[in-house]
């Protein structure tokens, strides 16, 4: 196994960011992922760990990601909603890890949906 | 689903939502190669008429909609491989769930990404319950479970992005060893 001194170095490096973290709750970003059996099933698993590596990498301290259940729009899984503080909540559909870096870095960081992987979109298409 | 793994996931969800507070999830691969896979919850249990009619894919404890199609595709496919799928249950004491697959077989899915798939389930559910895994074969065995780490973790997060990276990567470097024969 990798080490628990890895572990211990993770806890004290994510208490340091935590404590410069604004922790109000108006002030979180949420992500939350279909992960019942439609989702899992469509590929939201990889969706998931894509999203944590990409907020991961951007060590973006307000963002929580989460998992819900099944919404009933099983045909347009993986789905994903993004809640940006105080803003309308965004629906992305048929989402593929390769889209997360666009929607980490455009809506989540830069405040802008990707209309073209939005549920809208999708079905005006 | 196209993978073991992806089973997994989907029907933990069945013991986080029975309010359990262990999860124990094991893999033993015999050296006949079937694969066993169990989930051991200490949730609330179903009653012996549910558990009779639990494998009906129109029968769910969701009120939203009438199918549920977790343990009606497990079923298809272990049962696909030559193997099955067993669920024991008790009200108030918990249910286990093992389905058996055949490796050997042309028509097994692969196991596929349990290191991922185990990091996507606490992450789902970092504070209640623990889960453990535990897995066997002839080449090794390896066991983890978050109530190891959580003294580590002092009040951080399980589903902090890189304490899901670190369980994420040692999990995968200790199973391949003892199941990356199968998982792909």
């Amino acid at each position: 196994m990798k080490s628990l001194a890895e572990l211990e170095a993770i806890r004290k490096a994510t208490l340091s960011r935590i404590n410069v973290r604004t922790d109000e709750k108006g002030d979180t970003t949420r992500v939350v992922i279909g992960m019942a059996t439609c989702g899992i099933a469509a590929g939201a698993r990889p969706v998931m760990l894509s999203f944590m590596d990409e907020i991961q990498k951007r060590q973006l301290a307000h963002v929580t990601v989460s998992q819900t259940g099944c919404v009933g729009m099983c045909r347009l899984e993986p789905m994903v909603d993004v809640i940006l503080p105080g803003k309308e909540k965004v629906t992305y559909v048929h989402v593929k890890p390769e889209m997360v870096p666009r929607i980490v870095a455009e809506h989540i960081v830069n405040g802008r949906p990707v209309e073209e992987y939005t549920i809208g979109a999708a079905e005006n298409a | 689903m196209k993978e073991i793994a992806l089973h997994l996931l989907d029907i933990v969800q069945n013991s986080v939502k029975a309010g359990a507070d262990h999860v124990d999830i094991s893999f033993e691969l015999s050296p006949e190669g079937v694969l066993s896979m169990s989930v051991r919850d200490d949730g609330c249990g179903m009653s012996p008429e549910f558990v009779a009619r639990v494998r009906s894919p129109f029968v769910t404890t969701r009120t939203t909609r009438k199918v549920g199609l977790g343990i009606p595709l497990l079923m298809q496919n272990a049962m696909q491989s030559g193997g099955k799928v067993d669920i024991e249950s008790e009200e108030g004491v918990g249910t286990t769930i093992t389905a058996t697959f055949h490796t050997s077989s042309i028509d097994c899915l692969p196991l596929g990404d349990l290191a991922s798939t185990v990091a996507t389930i606490i992450m789902g559910s970092p504070v209640k319950p623990e889960f453990s895994l535990t897995c066997v074969s002839p080449t090794g065995d390896m066991h983890f479970s978050t109530e190891e780490i959580r003294p580590v973790l002092e009040g951080v997060s399980l589903a902090e992005p890189d304490v899901v990276q670190w369980i994420q990567q040692s999990l995968q470097e200790e199973i391949e060893p003892i199941l990356g024969g199968i998982m792909r």
